[in-house]
């Protein structure tokens, strides 16, 4: 009948578009507790030792490779994280909101169910619920009410913790009520006045 | 820095080109009067003339109409184009724009578009999912999130400048709203969740259905208490259920709403062919509970396929008619019923 339905007649099936498809995001329930979480990032904090850490394994391509590799099966497996390059975890509660099927960085959408599913997935819990619940459990809420910052697409794929540890996503969210223009957080260099001219 | 409010001061000049004459949304929004709305899905179809037959009958009732951005990912009319037709045929529009269809790129440049072609508002929302419209293989772009594109409105138009820094001459002016569901889980952040918007840049906001008006009155006391009324107006949404089916479609299909038994019940005790007129009733009660609560600055009426009786709802409510918000000389051909204005500037809620 219609020639363009029958080229996407396939992707309808159960099982097809809305099961199998591991490419879109989906919600996901991290396999950490959240107050375990917060105790590792104390000890993986900014300092002298990881930045030359950092640093060593960036000059080399494979080192950079394997460790990045590392970390994505690590985060894969805990948090379902998609490599954005820009981790948001620690102000998250420790749930990862790129899994969120609308990839929202600032909290939940209008749409989440009544009994708390994902508008997108009903089956799912909401991933920015699970958020939360975990920031709650552990007093972090407020950490929730900041403004995150678009996203740099450019950096998918990149070692969020190298970023981390060089300091250059500072200011993926803003502190307190310092609201300056919403230019996108530029990796390097770090000095860059966001959405300056 | 932080740009200052834009409520308090009252003093912000009106958007160019936009209502001039009548009240308009934000001269109403200013003046503490009860403020109305009411959404206007654009056709399925290339018809110019579909935005005039809905709105017609709302010349005169409400200070302006949302235009939908293919609400639901069902393919529609444009927003802009929605609102342009909209202008055309007399009465102010709200035009809602979604991160789903668009990067950062076009967000910028469909809001800048719709300030020059003098869309005095708009209203900024992340957007339903592809998932369940009628181009379930769609591409979600979801570029950016509507906290992040309210913050980038605001920049546009307060610092004069995109999202890349870059200089705008001039700044693009439109009143800037936001969307919220107090009904969605979790309740206890849904407040805060509006602080962020208003922080970012929201000046008013349109909430989803209010069926529960306890669960409204809790959230809107959370609001109260983090002093976002006073910065940013708030509109409770409402709308009638004027068939079981329509019922089942709104618990089962619309994304967040959720119809309290109760509700749910009243509408199945009565006699089939009663049914709409009790989904009325209702929904007039809901609007003069909604509009008991204190912060409260308005309604915004959604009647998908029912905007004809629009009117009757707010005149049950005691919303009488006013102003029309654009002359009616702007419309071509002047069609569309003359909108008597019984009691100017008035519009109070009894």
């Amino acid at each position: 009948m219609n020639p363009l339905r029958d080229i996407t007649w396939a992707a309808r099936r159960p099982g097809g578009h809305a099961s199998g498809a591991a490419a879109w995001p989906r919600p996901r329930q991290p396999r950490l507790a959240a107050s375990l979480l917060y105790r590792i990032q104390r000890l993986l904090m900014p300092g002298p030792f990881y930045r030359r850490l950092a640093g060593w394994l960036e000059v080399s391509t494979r080192r950079y490779g394997i460790f990045t590799a590392t970390e994505k099966a690590a985060k894969g497996a805990i948090f379902g994280c998609r490599m954005c390059g820009q981790c948001t975890l620690p102000v998250t509660g420790y749930a990862c909101p790129m899994t969120c099927p609308k990839q929202l960085r600032n909290g939940p959408c209008g749409g989440v169910g009544i009994d708390g599913s994902c508008e997108v997935y009903p089956g799912m819990r909401c991933v920015w619920l699970v958020a939360y619940e975990r920031a709650d459990q552990q007093g972090r809420v407020a950490d929730l009410r900041r403004l995150q910052r678009p996203i740099d697409h450019r950096l998918r794929g990149q070692s969020s913790w190298v970023n981390y540890w060089q300091g250059r996503d500072d200011g993926l969210w803003t502190e307190g009520d310092d609201l300056a223009a919403p230019g996108i957080w530029r990796p390097a260099p770090p000095a860059t006045t966001a959405g300056g001219p | 820095m932080i740009p200052a409010p834009a409520w308090p001061a009252g003093g912000r000049a009106a958007p160019g080109r936009a209502a001039p004459g009548g009240p308009g949304l934000r001269r109403r929004l200013e003046s503490g009067e009860i403020a109305v709305t009411a959404e206007i899905g654009p056709p399925r179809g290339a018809d110019p003339d579909a935005i005039r037959r809905k709105t017609a009958p709302l010349r005169g009732w409400v200070d302006a109409v949302n235009i939908t951005d293919n609400q639901s990912a069902f393919v529609r009319l444009s927003n802009w184009a929605g609102s342009l037709l909209a202008l055309a045929a007399g009465v102010e529009p709200v035009m809602q724009l979604t991160c789903r269809d668009r990067n950062r790129i076009a967000l910028q440049s469909d809001l800048l578009s719709a300030a020059a072609l003098g869309v005095p508002n708009v209203l900024l929302m992340t957007g339903d999912h592809p998932r369940f419209g009628d181009h379930p293989e769609a591409k979600p772009v979801f570029d950016i999130d509507s906290v992040q594109l309210l913050w980038t409105a605001r920049t546009m138009r307060d610092e004069g400048r995109l999202m890349s820094g870059r200089r705008l001459d001039p700044p693009p002016q439109w009143l800037i709203g936001a969307v919220e569901n107090p009904a969605a889980p979790p309740a206890r952040f849904r407040a805060a969740r509006l602080g962020k918007k208003v922080e970012a840049g929201a000046e008013f906001v349109q909430t989803q259905f209010v069926f529960d008006v306890a669960a409204f009155a809790q959230w809107m006391t959370e609001v109260r208490d983090l002093g976002l009324d006073q910065r940013c107006r708030v509109l409770a949404g409402v709308g009638p259920i004027r068939s079981l089916r329509a019922l089942e479609h709104m618990s089962a299909n619309v994304p967040g709403v959720h119809v309290p038994d109760e509700i749910a019940r009243r509408l199945r005790r009565v006699p089939a062919d009663q049914v709409a007129d009790e989904g009325l009733r209702i929904c007039v009660e809901i609007i003069l509970q909604v509009l008991q609560v204190p912060g409260v600055r308005g309604i915004h009426v959604m009647a998908p396929g029912f905007e004809q009786g629009i009117p009757e709802i707010l005149s049950q409510a005691g919303i009488r008619q006013r102003e029309p918000a654009v002359p009616a000389a702007l419309a071509p051909d002047g069609s569309g019923p003359a909108a008597g204005p019984s009691g100017p500037g008035s519009g109070h809620a009894h």
